[in-house]
């Protein structure tokens, strides 16, 4: 039958390990100070539409946005088994917020065209908003399938195609049949994502994008089908005003560090008395 | 995208399942009023479901005025789609200014929907929200009363304060349990309005829910407002019911350190830490508990932090705010007794 999956992946600082020189002194981050790497749960969306593919044939599109740099992502989905690779890099998509973001990857899954399934990571751990994916589906007018933890089946009758989906709902889970083409998001708990192949690793460790390399060598690369493809927003047919700055509705009023500058702590005696004015304090200050 | 309407309500999305209204939707309508009352506007709030007009009244005891109810059979089970559409349509029916949703899973999948399609902003998982005037750095422009929406970010190690101009209703997702409820009022009045939607049916097709597995929530950390947490410096199983006292005084629930339940004082599913549970409620007490790097991970972005300790160089000292260096067994009971008497007043 074979069912055609795009996957959305993020390049992404490594926020768990944050550490004080990856601060300024505002309290903000110094993104460039971070080790950067795969979305977590983007690889898991890969793992599923890899399997799907194992199973019931078709192919596996990935498509980033992000710098020059984002070209290391791809590679990695290139020495796991995707077919295709598109790195969406523009300057005019910086500073996009969820909303802005999720415009320009939908112009750029239409571009593509010719899908059953998207797929994305259920969140990315740089804003943890699990919002991209959902305002995805609905800019595409697809169904949405939120949390996935495993396909249990895909069926075609006539060529309407449908799959069944269990999905975590929090405190529990539900089986759901969900007309094609649709958007899902995958949990760290779906898969096991695949080692790197290493026929594949030797094939790809070469591919790039153009804005990594010079003309001849883009040329070169071209010719043994090693290019990454990149795309601008002119190639999707953007909207600028729905794209970086101008199409984010939120904006980022300030920022504070909480935990890396906290300085002492107040003492309270152990005493009757030092209690009962920590206990006014908390009421004052409303945490009671 | 709708135009900022400054005399909008303050609504609220009324989640609920199998006719039961989810806690975190009762703590955004005591939040809500508050900050319709500083606006001096009304609160709404929108209850899409089947058989769920009953619900109405709890909503308004919690501080609701005007309840939308939108019932159907094609509402029984949530799916995306038909209550996207639902909340989307009242929103460019009413114009509300503001939109507040639990950070729940249900809550993430449906407001980014909606704020895709109405264009608006969208914050999630909120752990503060607040009124206040914002001068925009680049433009100069100030614009009045906005919605400051206070969030954790980048794995925790900022807060951020996200703001929306003009892309209105200005909308965020709250995290379950970092807003107070209220004592409902079981005389306060407001309006129960049935509305109508189109084309829900249809939409219901896209996705089917065929088979549902859900527990019962038992305790949930997560959803704790004050934790009161045991570590091995309790000593026993039976010292562990001074921590247990503590927490019903002060209206927590009770937590523990790894050591704790390793000594068999507790029982594994009260774990928090980098093995237990992740929490980050309003206050956290850390009782005899030391503060190894692995509970400070699970506790460490907790709002206010109390530790009890005999040792003035344990490392929980190290992030708490409030910090009492004693004997636990003295400590304790004391902290108790003054919470009760001040109940008592």
């Amino acid at each position: 039958m074979g069912l055609n999956c795009i996957v959305c992946v993020k390049q992404v600082p490594d926020t768990a390990n944050v550490t004080s020189d990856a601060m300024t002194p505002e309290g903000t981050v110094n993104r460039s100070a971070l080790p950067t790497i795969f979305n977590p749960e983007d690889l898991h969306a890969l793992e599923t539409a890899l399997e799907i593919r194992d199973r019931w044939g078709g192919s596996v599109t990935v498509v980033s946005m992000g710098p020059p740099k984002a070209a290391d992502v791809l590679r990695a989905c290139l020495f796991r088994g995707a077919d295709r690779a598109i790195l969406l890099t523009d300057r005019r998509a910086a500073a996009s917020d969820t909303l802005a973001t999720s415009y320009i990857l939908a112009q750029a899954v239409k571009t593509i065209g010719n899908y059953d399934l998207v797929l994305c990571g259920r969140q990315a751990i740089d804003g943890d908003t699990a919002q991209t994916g959902p305002q995805i589906a609905e800019k595409l007018a697809l169904p949405q399938v939120t949390y996935l933890e495993a396909i249990e089946s895909v069926k075609d009758t006539n060529g309407e195609k449908s799959a069944r989906i269990k999905r975590n709902v929090g405190n529990g889970w539900e089986l759901v049949d969900v007309s094609l083409p649709a958007l899902a998001t995958v949990l760290d708990t779906a898969n096991e994502p695949r080692p790197l192949a290493a026929k594949k690793v030797m094939r790809f460790k070469h591919a790039a994008i153009p804005a990594e390399v010079d003309e001849a060598k883009a040329e070169e690369l071209r010719e043994e089908n090693l290019l990454i493809e990149q795309w601008t927003l002119d190639d999707i047919n953007a909207d600028l005003d729905r794209c970086g700055l101008a199409g984010s509705p939120t904006k980022v009023y300030r920022v504070e560090s909480i935990v890396l500058t906290k300085e002492g702590f107040t003492p309270v005696e152990p005493t009757e008395e030092g209690i009962s004015k920590l206990i006014q304090e908390l009421v004052s200050e409303r945490t009671l | 995208m709708v135009e900022p309407n400054r005399q909008g309500e303050v609504w609220v999305f009324a989640e609920q399942q199998d006719g039961i209204l989810h806690d975190v939707s009762l703590e955004l309508c005591g939040k809500a009023r508050e900050l319709a009352d500083r606006l001096n506007v009304s609160v709404g709030a929108v209850l899409p479901g089947y058989n769920v007009a009953h619900l109405g009244k709890t909503l308004i005891a919690h501080g609701v005025d005007n309840v939308y109810i939108v019932d159907e059979p094609s509402l029984k089970n949530y799916t995306t789609s038909p209550y996207a559409q639902c909340v989307v349509s009242l929103i460019e029916k009413h114009h509300p200014q503001i939109v507040l949703y639990g950070a729940t899973p249900l809550g993430r999948d449906l407001a980014p929907r909606i704020a895709s399609t109405t264009r608006s902003g969208l914050t999630a998982d909120c752990t503060d929200l607040d009124i206040s005037n914002v001068t925009d750095g680049r433009t100069k422009i100030e614009h009045e009363n906005l919605l400051l929406q206070i969030r954790p970010a980048f794995g925790g190690n900022i807060i951020a304060t996200i703001v929306n101009y003009d892309s209105w209703p200005q909308m965020a997702t709250v995290r379950e349990g970092v807003m107070s409820m209220r004592e409902p009022d079981q005389n306060r009045q407001g309006q129960i309005i049935h509305e109508n939607v189109e084309g829900l049916s249809a939409l219901a097709e896209l996705v089917q829910v065929i088979e549902r597995h859900v527990e019962e929530r038992k305790i949930n950390l997560k959803a704790a407002r004050i934790i009161v947490a045991g570590g091995g410096g309790v000593g026993s199983r039976e010292n562990f019911e001074l921590i247990r006292e503590l927490a019903g005084a002060i209206g927590g629930v009770v937590g523990a350190s790894r050591a704790a339940v390793d000594s068999g004082f507790i029982g594994k599913e009260y774990q928090i830490g980098q093995t237990g549970t992740t929490v980050r409620p309003a206050l956290y007490i850390a009782v005899g508990i030391s503060g190894a790097v692995q509970h400070r991970a699970g506790m460490e972005d907790s709002a206010k932090i109390i530790a009890i300790n005999t040792d003035p160089q344990a490392p929980i000292f190290g992030i708490a705010h409030y910090g009492i260096v004693g004997d636990l067994n003295k400590v304790v009971p004391m902290l108790t007794k003054a919470l009760r008497n001040r109940r008592r007043e």
